[in-house]
């Protein structure tokens, strides 16, 4: 709220420099504005812009900063030994603190050393929050009065904004990068720390899974295993059956929709695959917990068969039809790029259309829809919340798809999910997971990126 | 000349060729083919009925299942607010009238609907019908108007998610006792106070006016709704700037280099990135590194925009190079800056087209799971989210939570909270539809 | 497979292939159309169009553009009907059986009544597989040698064998724009129609890959009958017999290529060729 009231000040501020930045431009021409070198507007943006943007970048800063700085001073000032207490006790003191402080815990039953830290916590929020925004008012007042004093006529003031503008642009593209580089920081750090603890080719190569470390060191079987292959193994099958579903599902109807159907055909089947492809994935992993894996048991007694009722199967068929959609639109692009003298020159020889389809468009098109299908397998391999929801949690190696299998991402969720500290293998072994599959993903996407955009070049 | 004068010239001597009838060949080869091409066809409509199958199969699942969660089964109770149990001193206080032992007056005001019932295990059972909400009820009813204290009034309280389950048929009389979460007894009570015209169905509006809760009775999805709402503000915020910023530079300015070059490959790549690797990202970044609160809407909100930039950037990118080059030639040759041309001409004439983009990215980022999980919005949070730094719950979360809920009433409410949820995204899209139809342009 | 081997005797064979048994002798009509109309969807392209083609004749068909002669040649063996705004009406008789009827099997008319088009289009194969599509899909040779005999023969007599010989599995794609044609060619005529149809063969090829082109198509006058559009009366003088005049839609005139280019007798056809307009 502090904040937000902080942010409307300022962009009064702002606009009160902008007013005066056009106000004194036109004041020193005496209203003439031919005899500005820019529009009287520009000079305003120039005031303005020098008047915002350095005090909005300190009240960011110091958002982004305040927790650390805080935790830090808090830390410091507690007695030595509570500072003496591992890492993961001072993180649990730590958030007492923070709760007492901001009046979300109880008072009772907390010693009289963390109430004193939590009002100094309290107190030294306040304090830096108000030292920030009277440093960042005086930032304010100062970038408006320096950029008003250097407003002449002569200025080149619409050269200036738009260079500030084009700064500002390049600056939101680059966050593209930033993003990319935060993701292989991240997960590339924490993955090494998981590294410190398993070697690295247990981890790849184990064929054991059981990542339940033991609450005390003296605890047997303290260390849990951090074998990954059945999670890998697992993740190939469910994916290797969705595929199997949306594969022929989504190719077959995207031919049917670009060759065959009629156009009135098509104003309902394409609006149809798009409502199947904008249903949240939460809502397939309910409705493939709920409906298909039952079904799929119950069918399987029929036939005597047992199917687990987390069976990869269930899974892997739901999340093929989650993906029919995405398969059919590439296949669909990729089928319409062929130019139509290859359908021309086949069917002058007499060739019927499927004829046509099969020998000439589908081998045309064979590099793009691979790459389709490519990043259909990296979507599936990705894919979180079904394989959540309806396979299982056991790690079982195994190809038989009536089984329950589980997934790296399966793993990731449930090693991340409610509370644990952040320094134990469990925890760091989510990131050594994603480190995978951010790997795997991201291979698949540049080969087949490469791939479809070679045979986009081919037929323009 | 050459070899094409060679071509036909024809010679004594050789091997015979074989005279072929290609006629009939051809004649002879079609009824194959022609069963091959209607075999094809039928593939290819297999194809589209599966899909249209399974959109069917999906929607009527959900809705057979969510439809009755806007019905919720209550009983008319006539309850005596007797002044010595709310205030025994007598002043009003508020503290007094909000911590008074209500779910007495509703004990009472039950158990003498039975007077049969005198066991303590039977009593229990009794009383495990009503809802533990009812209290509420009263309480809310009191503290809105003391004046009513003493009096006897008629409230309408919901019974318990069992009975209500079983009001609406889910739970079966015809099971064994043994298997079945609702008693025979607790059927016979049911089935007198029906006799007594008691029990009403009711409009739920409770789901839409509650918070979470651990009965699904009093669970409602509104504090899911206003996270979703603070989430998307904070993407919205984030990404939107962000992207049509990006997307100005790399398509209006951007100098065709290696740098540009990586910034694009990186753009496309993201888009394929799974949506769990920002979750770790968020994780690391937002929650390890500086120290931001979790489960807030603020944090989702920052994971989602990373999530959808590179959607509405590709999108945005699309729509400005669909503005002609004439447009841009035009302005420029009248003396506009570059950046003039780009805000005065380019971006308001390629909007729509962004604002499509938008739209749906938001879309996908309304109906994401996973990264949420990694930042802490599964928490059981309760309260009603007033800010984006409250610790909150979105609706596709709140969707997992309730679906591993073992009651069967809160399968009722996934359901219906997928509806909602649904309707939503139905509206965002339908909304990214008319925007395309209305503002389509051919150049 | 020893393909040298066969070339040898194929080029010693050389036969003079009268494989169908083409019944007509030539100058007989092949074709006969009358009252041929044309509309994609409102638009009128064709209007009545009453045209012989003769057996084993090179018949060309000129005209500015869009004056309705590609329109036309594509009715012949039914190439419009891919189009689905498009209606022909008017009879078009093949050997005295109206093609147009609804019974007729377009696949079937299509074997007989090859094509090759403006830009060439081999499939993105090798050039083994371009010219042993059509026999393949139409189940015309009975095995692999067979099959390899169709496919040196048609590019013998497309002039393309020497050049292709030793590359016969690289893609088709990779020749020449000249070679790319005569492979479309080959590929036609490795289902040993009876009539070829060639949509401005030469109009994407330099003058040497054209002049090959225009010779080959006097060879293969030999066994096939031909229709081709050009834009360029040079050549339509240099490779027809006959020449039909198009105008905006309608057929100005027609008869003996030599007669329309010495002593047309419509003036509109007089202008066209001495070239006023166009």
């Amino acid at each position: 709220m502090q904040t937000f009231t902080l942010a409307c000040v300022l962009l009064v501020l702002t606009y009160f420099g902008f007013r005066m930045g056009r106000g004194r431009a036109l004041g020193l021409v005496g209203g003439k504005a031919t005899r500005l070198h820019s529009l009287p507007g520009y000079y305003g943006y120039y005031v303005a812009l020098w008047c915002g943007i350095p005090a909005f970048l300190m009240v960011a800063a110091w958002l982004t900063l305040e927790p650390t700085v805080l935790t830090m001073l808090t830390t410091s000032s507690l007695p030595a030994d509570v500072q003496s207490l591992s890492k993961n006790e001072l993180g649990l003191v730590l958030n007492d603190i923070r709760n007492l402080a901001s009046g979300s815990a109880a008072r009772a039953n907390v010693s009289p050393d963390i109430v004193a830290a939590a009002e100094r916590y309290a107190t030294m929020r306040h304090l830096g929050f108000a030292a920030m925004a009277v440093v960042a008012l005086a930032v304010a007042v100062a970038g408006l009065t320096f950029a008003r004093t250097r407003v002449t006529p002569d200025m080149r003031a619409r050269n200036r904004v738009e260079q500030t503008v084009r700064v500002i642009l390049i600056a939101s593209s680059t966050i593209a990068i930033l993003t990319t580089v935060g993701i292989v920081l991240s997960l590339l750090f924490e993955s090494l720390r998981f590294f410190e603890k398993i070697p690295a080719t247990d981890f790849l190569f184990g064929l054991e899974w059981s990542p339940q470390t033991a609450l005390r060191k003296d605890q047997v079987g303290s260390s849990g295993l951090f074998g990954a292959i059945p999670l890998f193994a697992g993740t190939l099958l469910i994916s290797f059956i969705a595929m199997c579903v949306a594969a022929p599902v989504g190719l077959l109807s995207a031919i049917y929709m670009s060759e065959y159907a009629h156009s009135r055909v098509r104003a309902v089947a394409k609006p149809m695959l798009e409502v199947l492809a904008g249903i949240p994935t939460v809502v397939y992993g309910f409705f493939a917990a709920l409906t298909v894996a039952p079904f799929f048991r119950d069918t399987g007694d029929l036939f005597g068969l047992s199917i687990s009722s987390e069976s990869a199967l269930a899974a892997g068929v739901v999340m093929g039809v989650m993906i029919i959609p995405f398969v059919s639109s590439l296949s669909d692009d990729v089928i319409n790029a062929v130019p139509q003298a290859m359908r021309e020159g086949s069917y002058g020889l007499g060739a019927t259309q499927s004829e046509t389809i099969r020998r000439v468009i589908l081998p045309a098109a064979l590099p793009g829809i691979v790459g389709g299908l490519l990043l259909a397998v990296s979507r599936a391999i990705g894919e979180t919340m079904i394989v959540v929801m309806a396979a299982g949690l056991a790690a079982n190696l195994t190809a038989n798809p009536f089984e329950a299998v589980t997934t790296v991402t399966v793993q990731i969720v449930t090693l991340l999910v409610g509370d644990q500290e952040f320094d134990s293998a469990k925890t760091l072994a989510a990131f050594a997971l994603g480190l995978v599959l951010f790997c795997v993903t991201l291979a698949l996407n540049v080969v087949a990126l490469t791939v479809v955009n070679k045979y986009r070049e081919q037929y323009e | 000349m050459s070899e094409v004068v060679q071509v036909g010239t024809p010679s004594a001597a050789g091997r015979p060729v074989a005279v072929r009838d290609t006629k009939a060949l051809v004649a002879k080869s079609l009824k194959r083919r022609y069963a091959a091409e209607r075999r094809f066809r039928l593939y290819g409509v297999a194809a589209i009925a599966f899909a249209g199958f399974c959109v069917a199969v999906l929607f009527v699942t959900i809705f057979s299942n969510g439809y009755t969660a806007f019905w919720q089964t209550n009983i008319r109770l006539d309850v005596t607010l007797y002044p010595q149990d709310i205030d025994p001193q007598g002043d009003r206080s508020p503290k007094a009238l909000s911590t008074a032992n209500y779910q007495k007056l509703i004990k009472q005001a039950f158990g003498d609907l039975f007077p049969d019932v005198q066991n303590r295990r039977e009593k229990r059972k009794l009383f495990d019908m009503i809802s533990p909400g009812a209290t509420f009820v009263i309480r809310d009813m009191v503290l809105k108007d003391p004046g009513l204290i003493g009096k006897r009034v008629q409230i309408s309280v919901p019974l318990s998610d069992d009975i209500d389950q079983f009001a609406k048929g889910f739970i079966k009389a015809e099971t064994p006792e043994s298997e079945r979460r609702v008693k025979d007894a607790q059927i016979d009570w049911f089935q007198r106070l029906k006799d007594r015209d008691l029990v009403v169905t009711e409009f739920n509006s409770t789901f839409f006016t509650a918070g979470d809760s651990r009965e699904p009775e009093l669970a409602g999805i509104l504090g899911a709704i206003m996270g979703s709402v603070f989430t998307m503000i904070v993407t919205l915020a984030i990404s939107f700037p962000l992207a049509v910023g990006a997307s100005i530079y790399l398509e209006e300015f951007a100098p065709k280099n290696k740098w540009t070059q990586l910034i694009e490959v990186n753009i496309n790549n993201l888009a394929a990135v799974p949506s769990i690797v920002f979750g770790l990202l968020g994780l690391a970044v937002f929650l390890n590194f500086f120290n931001l609160p979790r489960s807030a809407p603020l944090v989702g909100g920052m994971v989602l925009a990373l999530m959808t930039l590179p959607t509405i950037i590709i999108a945005a990118r699309a729509a400005l190079k669909a503005v002609p080059p004439s447009i841009r030639e035009a302005a420029l040759g009248m003396g506009a800056s570059p950046v003039q041309v780009v805000f005065h001409h380019v971006l308001p004439l390629s909007m729509p087209g962004i604002l499509t983009g938008t739209i749906i990215g938001m879309a996908q980022a309304l109906g994401e799971t996973a990264p949420l999980l990694m930042i802490g919005m599964v928490a059981f949070i309760v309260d009603i989210p007033g800010s984006p730094v409250d610790p909150a719950t979105v609706m596709p979360v709140q969707i997992y939570l309730w679906s591993d809920s073992p009651e069967r009433a809160f399968v009722e409410r996934t359901s219906a909270a997928i509806m909602v949820l649904l309707c939503f995204l139905i509206v965002m899209n339908a909304l990214a539809v008319v925007l395309r139809k209305k503002f389509e342009r051919r150049w | 497979m020893d393909m040298t081997n066969v070339a040898t005797e194929m080029t010693d064979a050389a036969p003079h292939l009268p494989s169908h048994g083409h019944s007509q002798a030539a100058g007989e009509p092949k074709f006969v159309t009358r009252g041929v109309t044309v509309h994609y969807g409102e638009k009128q392209a064709l209007f009545g169009i009453d045209l012989d083609i003769n057996t084993n004749e090179v018949t060309a068909l000129i005209g500015p553009s869009g004056c309705g002669k590609s329109t036309y040649l594509r009715c012949l063996n039914r190439m419009n009907d891919t189009i689905p705004i498009c209606r022909v009406g008017g009879s078009i008789e093949l050997d005295g059986e109206n093609i147009l009827a609804k019974e007729v099997d377009v696949v079937h008319l299509r074997a007989r009544v090859g094509m090759v088009f403006q830009k060439p289009n081999p499939f993105p194969k090798s050039i083994y597989e371009n010219v042993c599509y059509g026999p393949r899909i139409h189940g015309i040779a009975s095995g692999k040698d067979d099959l390899d005999e169709i496919v040196e023969r048609s590019l013998e007599r497309a002039g393309l064998w020497k050049e292709v010989k030793d590359r016969l599995m690289e893609p088709g794609t990779g020749l020449s724009g000249g070679q790319q044609q005569r492979l479309c060619i080959a590929r036609a005529i490795a289902v040993d129609p009876e009539v070829i149809l060639m949509d401005e063969p030469c109009s994407a090829l330099d003058p040497i890959a054209t002049a090959k082109i225009e010779e080959l198509i006097d060879e293969l006058r030999e066994n096939y009958t031909i229709v081709i559009v050009t834009h360029s009366m040079q050549q339509a003088a240099r490779v027809s017999q006959r020449t039909a005049f198009f105008h905006l839609g309608d057929l100005i005139e027609h008869g003996d290529t030599d007669q329309i280019f010495t002593k047309p007798k419509n003036e509109k056809t007089q202008d066209y060729i001495t070239g006023r307009f166009g």
